[in-house]
Order: structure tokens, then C-alpha cells, then sequence
């Protein structure tokens, strides 16, 4: 910023409170014209109450004090109407979401012609017209022919660049984007970023990017705000919140970019070899079509060694988890898997099940992984029902004890429900469940995707301390190439069902070969680098 | 980023709200099904015994017989006696004189026994070589608390013998359906494929059967039996909750929690009862507090038709058809059965909503 421009939005002393919980606490913020501000913070750290409240957008019951201005005007004391007449025309938001932003029920077109109509006041032909023009300027090719699609037949990235079109329709003063790459390939989220951008730069727009990750809003944050517990902890300029951090919270953030992982080679025997995996999904076509197959996984080789890990790397979609399953026969797949020396391809499911003590899995999802009807410690010792029936409830229960402390919580949370833990514990619980039955082979699903980067690090390094004890072999998927680097020994990459390159980690990372890689190395590496 | 944990308050705010009617419903229940249980122990009346002197009594809280209905049935008994009676009105005993022209035959007086005002009548004194007799006739003291019924039956007792099947019918005829649908839902679920289509084809053909047709072919081979209600009205009502438990299994299986079962090695069996069916009790729940009411009603309906319960015993569909054709004269007969199945598929409704509620939220 050269010189200081004149303020658009300011919050003084915002307090938001839920009954007697309060979310934000005496907060303080002020955004310039054409600035870009950033608010990070981890989960439950009030940076989507804020400006959830700012804009009056919260549910009724919750209370809202301090004053918030727009230019002049103060939108906590603001009719309706006019606030109303605020909203998409000066003041425009991007949400997390972007499937869920669009309605599944109309067009495109649709949607962006009724904001147009609505809030800019054109004819049916004239809002067409610019709605076409903005998809273009949100970077959507063949807008014409996008304008009559319905948003399930959009991508996610495509999805969230429409509701980017919407947001400008009206060319407003202030965007507020809330997290608006969290749900995206790391790929599609850096486009979406340089959009932002530059929309920001050609339309002159004072833009709030809510994020919990530091290192991403260094792009394109003029200001870091960093809040914690309902209050901002730390502001200042982007470049000097990331030489000199003064607060804990934002050193713990910048901290949580993992470190690589050693280079270490050992000569051990082989504990699984996969040859020409192939995995096929029938889909039904239409009514009269024809029954068409999708090759979820194609021909995928890969060998692991004892004691080693192996980190999967690729988008959304390009068949890493279906490849982890088939590895692990839960999913009927074609080609040859030997395990330890055994041939998995000819054993049907009452032969595998002695073998599946020793290859678990855990998977990314932490809230989907835990059945909501059990408790902590009949879900942690399931497999000790089926592969060591004949013990006692007793027995079970110090053995639920011991895993659980093994993963660092505390026993006495086995007597609890999934939903009384917090993300980073439900994990630990899903890698207690996996441990409990001594493996040799642990696949780990996109584990720490679902959580805050500070859990992450708890998680990762848990992991490889377990490694360490037992011995274990990872196989470790992941979208980002950041964690990957940290934990693994090598690196695959797969893209739409096949594994495009392979080899040592450092190799990968430091010379990549094939352009697919470079583009999730630049986007997974973005700040450090770039 | 949504935060959840401030929204959980507000709709624990809410639950508070929703449990009291819960809880309200729940002692509801509970106290009609203890009155259903002991209610005729205490009555003091057999649900089938006839009073034909109290046909179509008034409910009332004080013991019948008063002054009017002794002198009414003291007149009616002089006129079948031939005799003239004179009665004071004193107390429990009632003395009375009687006086004929002719002898009067002792054994005239066990009238007085048949009567159900009087209690057996002890002759005081005989004169006038028995044309004038003096007798003691203690009165019979009946409490009717609902009134009584076109044939003099006690409709205390009768709505509460009638509670007692209603419920029995609805709870045995659920869990009927309860223990069909789930394993039958769950298992077409889980099977998926061409198992689940041939499943759930069969289930359509059976609700193309009428139900009344099927009821009636039952009773037209089996002959009416109270057992046969609960094994027509389970077996059609399943359907329903065969079809709510698939489509709970099918979204279930999806579920990581159920993968990683499978990946620990736990058998077909082991997940459907650790992990499918507890985790689809939400919706089974609720379904199961709908159900309830509506087999209640559905036994109402084949009883008001005269395939279900039989008289004397009786249930409350019974009782409220009953009721309906006397609500000119005496509206009593329909108006008790009427509340307390009303209070009773009112209070299973809360039930629902707020175990249904609870589901939504659990999710």
C-alpha cells in the first residue's frame, strides 16, 4: 500500500455471544479501500463468526455488541431493507462450500441472472449478457455453454468460480471470502487464488480472505490479522508477520510447515509387492444406454519395503484411496498382490481374515470413522473381538487401556462417545484401533487432511514414533505434497487411476519430472518458494 | 469454516424444550398402561358382568343405587310381585312392608336377590298369616366412575380391558414388525445388488395384497383368533420398516466406520449388529413410536369390522364404534375410550418427534 487509503470496514470492540459461551471477544479491525486483509486462525477461532456477525448474517438468538461501520454507516444498527440493499451490492461474500453455495436446482445462468436482476436492476437479456461476461472474467471456459448448466455438472473448482461471478456481479467495494480454496484440490485452489487476485487488482476491491492457513494467504494478504479464542492476537503487514511473529499463535502457525523427512536407506526385505493393479467400477448408463466401466485404478505397480513409507500422492478423484483398499482387498481388484511373501489374489474373504490383524487401515475422515453408537472402548478393541475372541471383557479393557496410551490419551476416555472428543483425538482413537491388533502394515487415508495444522504435527509425529517402536510400514495418502515430504521414504504420484511418477521422496520433490508433479509441488509449496 | 459448538447450545436450549414434552409423554404412557394393568383388579366389577338394572348410567363419583333409582325399582318389583311396598328410608337396611291379598310366597322375595340394588331380604316379621310382611333388605352399593355401557356393563372397567389389548395388540403387532423389517431391511441393504432388488420386489407384491383381504382369507383359514390380529397386522406392517431399515443400511455401509470393520476382519453378522443397526436406531426409533398408534387403530378398524377381539372382551376401537352409535343418548361411551386413546397416540407422537429430533441431531 503506498498511500493509506481511506477505511472501508471497521469493527470496534465486536462481541458475539451464544447464550453464555461468547466467540468473539472485543474485537478490533479495520480494513482500507483496496486492501486485502487476512484473517487466519485454526478452527473454533471466531474468524467466521466475525464477519458472520459484522453482516448480521447469524441466527437471532446470538448477541451481537461493539459497532461495526461500512464507510459511514454503522450495519449493526441498519434496517433490514437497507442492509439488504448493502449486501451483494457493495458488500459481496465467497463461502467455503462451493457446491453447497450453488442451488442444486437452477442453471447457472440462472443464479447469476437473478442477482443481477435483483440487486443491479437489468432486463432478463441484458443480465444474460453480463452474466456471461462474468463467467469469463472468473476464468470459465466456454461461458455460453456454462451458463445452462446446473451446478453438479460443474467441478468443484468450476462451482466455486461461479459463485466467485456472482459475488462481482455488482462490482462491489468489499469481498469476503471465507476459506474459499479449504475445499479444493490444492491445484484448483491455487488458480482459484490467483483469480482472486486479480479480480481484486482490475476491480479495485477491499477483500477479506478468512484462512487457517498462514502460508497461503502470504500471496495475496496485504495485512495478517491472527486470532485466537474470539480475539485478534497479532496484525501487521504480510511481510513482517512472517520475518518477525511476535505471538505464540502465529509462531505455532508458521511453525506447522512440517520439516522433510531424513534420508535414510536400508537394505530390508520386501513386505508388499503389488503387480498391474487394475480396479473397475460398472456405471449404469441412462435408461437406454449402454453399461459403461470406469477404470477407478489402472495398472499400478508399486513394491514397499519393512519399516518403510510410502506416500501417495494425487488430486481428488485420481483413485488413491480406491488403489489403498484393493491393496488391502477390501475392494475386488485385478492383477497380483503378494504380502509378505503370500499371494493375497487367490484367498477369499474367510482366508483373509487371519491376515487382516496385520494390514489395517485408517482413514481421513475422523468423524466418519468412528461409529456414533459405540464407545471409545468397544470401537478401539473391535478387532480384538475377531481375532482374539476367546478373551474376557476384562482383559479387553486393560488392552484398550494400554492403546490408548499408547496414541497419548487418556484412558479414561474410553467411556466416552466419538462425538465428546475433538478431531485430533477421534484420530488418535482411529490409530488405537488400528494398533491394537500389533500390524505390520498400517494404510493411512488422507489422516490428517481433516485437521488443524497444529493437530497435524501432533498426529505425524505420533505416527512415525509408532513407526519407530514396531516397525511399521505406512502406506500414506495424501493431497499435499507438504506432508508427504515430511513422512515419506518415497513418493507416488497418481493421476486419473495411474501412478505417474515414483521414486525416493527427495528425488521427487527436488527434481520432478513430469509437469503434474511440478504443478502440486508449486501449489503445495507456494509460500516457501514462490 | 463453520463452528459448530456455538449452535449445539442453542439446540440444547431448544432439547430442553422438547424433553419435558418427552418426559411428559413418557409418565403419560406409563401411568395409562399401570391403570390398564391394575385398573380392573380394583374395580370391584368382572369387565363382562351385566347390571341390567344400571343400563346407560351417567358416569358419577357417588355409589349407585340413590334415593330415585330404589324407589323406581321398588315400584317396578311391587307391580311383578302383585304386592303393595311401602319402604323407609333409612340407612344401609332398608325396612319395608309388603301387603297382598293373597299369602305371599316367601320365596317371591328372592327378586330382591336378582335385583342388582338389593342385597339378599330377610323377613322380619309375618302377619296376617303372610299377606303382610316385614322385611330387611340391605342395599348392593356400586360405584360406576365412567357410567355404564347398553348392556349395564361398568365402562371403568371395559375401557381399561380394552386398553390392555389395544396396547398388547400394538406393542406385540411392532415388535413383530420391528424384529421382520430390520433383519429383512438390513440384510437386503447389506446384500445390495441383485439380492437387494429380488428382496425389495417381494416386498412390493406383498403390498399389493389388500389388507383386509389378506386379514379375512387368515381368519378364513386359521378361524378368529386373538393371536391371529397380531400376526396379520405384523405381518403387513413390516414392509414399511424393512423398506426405512435398507435405506438406513444402504447410506450405513457407505460409512467409513463400516469399512474399517471390514478391514479389521469382523464377519457380515458382526457389522450388521454392531455397527448397521445400532447406528440406523434413529430413524427405527421413530418409525417404531408411528407404528404403534397405527396398529392400535388398525386393530380398532378389523375389530370394528368383527375380525378382530370378540365380545365380551373388548379394545378401544371396539369401544369407541360402540360409543359413536350412542352419542345421541349417552355421549360417556364414546368420549372415555376416545381420551384415553387420544392421550395415548397423542403422547407416542411427542415420542416420535423428539427421538426424531434427537436422530437429526445425532447425525
Amino acid at each position: 500500500m503506498s498511500s493509506p487509503a481511506k477505511p472501508i470496514l471497521q469493527l470496534r470492540d465486536l462481541q458475539v455471544s451464544y447464550g453464555k459461551a461468547r466467540v468473539v471477544n472485543g474485537l478490533n479491525l479495520l480494513v482500507r479501500r483496496g486492501e486485502t486483509a487476512a484473517i487466519v486462525g485454526e478452527s473454533g477461532s471466531g474468524k467466521s463468526q466475525t464477519v458472520l456477525a459484522a453482516l448480521r448474517l447469524l441466527p437471532r438468538q446470538v448477541v451481537t455488541s461493539g459497532s461495526v461501520t461500512f464507510e459511514d454507516t454503522e450495519l449493526l444498527a441498519l434496517s433490514q431493507r437497507r442492509l439488504n440493499a448493502l449486501l451483494g451490492r457493495r458488500i459481496a461474500m465467497v463461502f467455503q462450500e462451493p457446491m453447497s453455495a450453488l442451488d442444486p436446482l437452477f442453471t447457472v445462468g440462472a443464479q447469476i441472472g437473478a442477482v443481477l436482476r435483483l440487486k443491479a436492476g437489468l432486463r432478463r437479456g441484458a443480465a444474460k449478457a453480463r452474466a456471461k461476461e462474468l463467467l469469463s472474467l472468473a476464468g470459465i471456459a466456454e461461458p455460453e455453454r456454462r451458463l445452462n448448466a446446473y451446478p453438479h455438472e460443474l467441478s468443484g473448482g468450476q462451482c466455486q468460480r461461479v459463485a466467485i461471478a456472482m459475488a462481482i456481479a455488482c462490482n462491489p467495494d468489499l469481498l469476503i471470502a471465507d476459506e474459499p480454496t479449504t475445499a479444493l484440490d490444492v491445484t484448483v485452489a491455487a488458480k482459484i487464488l490467483d483469480l482472486l487476485a486479480k479480480l481484486k487488482q482490475s476491480l479495485g476491491m477491499a477483500m477479506i480472505f478468512i484462512s487457517h492457513d498462514l502460508g497461503l494467504v502470504r500471496r495475496i494478504a496485504d495485512s495478517i490479522h491472527v486470532m485466537r479464542d474470539g480475539e485478534i492476537v497479532e496484525s501487521g503487514a504480510t511481510g513482517e508477520i512472517f520475518s518477525n511473529p511476535r505471538h505464540d499463535a502465529t509462531r505455532l502457525l508458521l511453525e506447522t510447515m512440517p520439516r522433510a523427512r531424513p534420508h535414510i536407506r536400508t537394505d530390508t526385505p520386501v513386505l508388499l509387492r503389488a503387480e498391474n493393479i487394475g480396479v473397475r467400477f460398472a456405471l449404469r448408463g441412462g435408461l437406454f444406454g449402454a453399461r459403461r466401466t470406469f477404470k477407478a485404478v489402472d495398472g499400478v505397480s508399486l513394491s514397499l519395503d519393512c519399516g518403510r513409507t510410502l506416500g501417495l500422492v494425487g488430486e481428488s478423484g485420481s483413485g488413491k484411496s480406491t488403489l489403498a483398499r484393493a491393496l488391502l482387498k477390501l475392494v475386488p481388484a485385478s492383477g497380483m498382490i503378494s504380502f509378505n511373501g503370500r499371494d493375497l489374489a487367490w484367498l477369499d474373504k474367510a482366508a483373509m481374515r487371519p491376515l487382516r490383524r496385520s494390514m489395517q487401515l485408517v482413514f481421513q475422515d475422523p468423524y466418519g470413522s468412528l461409529s456414533p453408537a459405540m464407545r471409545v472402548s468397544d470401537i478401539v478393541t473391535e478387532g480384538l473381538r475377531v481375532h482374539e475372541p476367546a478373551i474376557g471383557r476384562q482383559e479387553r479393557d486393560k488392552r484398550a487401556v494400554l492403546a490408548l496410551q499408547e496414541v497419548l490419551l487418556d484412558p479414561d476416555l474410553r467411556h466416552r462417545f466419538p462425538r465428546e472428543l475433538s478431531g485430533g483425538q477421534r484420530q488418535r482413537v482411529a490409530i488405537a484401533r488400528a494398533m491394537i491388533l500389533k500390524p505390520r502394515l498400517v494404510v493411512l487415508d488422507e489422516p490428517t487432511s481433516a485437521l488443524d495444522r497444529s493437530v497435524q504435527t501432533g498426529i505425524i509425529a505420533l505416527l512415525e514414533e509408532l513407526q519407530e517402536a514396531h516397525g511399521l510400514t505406512y502406506v500414506f495418502i495424501s493431497h499435499d505434497l507438504a506432508v508427504i515430504r515430511a513422512v515419506a521414504d518415497e513418493i507416488a504420484v497418481m493421476k486419473d487411476g495411474r501412478i505417474v511418477e515414483q521414486g525416493p521422496a527427495q528425488e521427487i520433490v527436488e527434481h520432478p519430472r513430469e509437469p503434474y508433479t511440478r504443478a502440486l509441488i508449486s501449489a503445495a509449496f507456494q509460500t516457501g518458494e514462490a | 469454516m463453520n463452528e459448530p459448538a456455538p449452535m449445539a447450545q442453542l439446540s440444547a436450549a431448544a432439547g430442553a424444550l422438547r424433553n419435558w414434552s418427552m418426559l411428559a409423554s413418557l409418565s403419560i404412557l406409563g401411568l395409562i398402561a399401570l391403570l390398564c394393568l391394575i385398573g380392573p383388579l380394583i374395580s370391584g366389577h368382572p369387565y363382562d358382568q351385566v347390571y341390567r338394572d344400571y343400563v346407560l348410567v351417567r358416569p358419577s363419583l357417588f355409589a349407585h343405587p340413590d334415593w330415585a333409582e330404589v324407589e323406581e325399582a321398588v315400584s317396578a318389583m311391587a307391580r311383578r310381585m302383585h304386592v303393595r311396598i311401602e319402604a323407609s328410608r333409612d340407612g344401609e337396611i332398608r325396612h319395608m312392608t309388603l301387603e297382598a291379598a293373597k299369602p305371599i310366597d316367601p320365596r317371591a322375595l328372592r327378586a330382591f336377590e336378582r335385583s342388582d340394588l338389593f342385597a339378599p331380604a330377610r323377613i322380619v316379621a309375618s302377619k296376617d298369616e303372610g299377606r303382610r310382611l316385614a322385611i330387611d333388605v340391605p342395599l348392593k352399593r356400586t360405584l360406576f366412575l365412567f357410567g355404564t355401557d347398553a348392556n349395564g356393563r361398568d365402562l371403568f372397567t371395559r375401557v381399561l380391558i380394552a386398553g390392555r389389548v389395544s396396547l398388547a395388540v400394538g406393542l406385540l403387532a411392532s415388535f413383530v414388525a420391528l424384529t421382520i423389517g430390520v433383519a429383512y431391511g438390513a440384510v437386503a441393504g447389506y446384500a445390495g445388488g441383485r439380492i437387494d432388488s429380488l428382496m425389495m420386489r417381494a416386498i412390493e407384491i406383498i403390498y399389493a395384497l389388500p389388507f383386509i383381504f389378506f386379514v379375512i382369507v387368515l381368519v378364513m383359514v386359521f378361524g378368529r383368533h386373538f393371536v391371529l390380529i397380531f400376526a396379520a397386522i405384523g405381518a403387513v406392517e413390516w414392509l414399511d420398516m424393512a423398506r426405512i431399515v435398507r435405506g438406513q443400511t444402504l447410506s450405513i455401509k457407505q460409512r467409513d466406520f463400516v469399512a474399517a470393520a471390514e478391514a479389521l476382519g469382523a464377519t457380515t453378522p458382526a457389522i450388521l449388529w454392531r455397527h448397521v443397526i445400532p447406528n440406523a436406531s434413529g430413524p427405527i426409533i421413530a418409525y417404531l413410536t408411528v407404528l404403534v398408534p397405527r396398529v392400535i387403530l388398525l386393530e380398532s378398524f378389523v375389530s370394528f369390522l368383527g375380525l378382530g377381539v370378540q365380545e365380551p372382551l373388548t379394545s378401544w376401537g371396539v369401544l369407541i364404534a360402540d360409543g359413536a352409535r350412542n352419542i345421541q343418548g349417552s355421549i360417556h361411551l364414546l368420549i372415555f375410550p376416545a381420551l384415553f386413546l387420544g392421550a395415548t397416540l397423542g403422547a407416542l407422537q411427542t415420542l416420535g418427534d423428539g427421538f426424531r429430533a434427537h436422530g437429526l441431531r445425532s447425525r
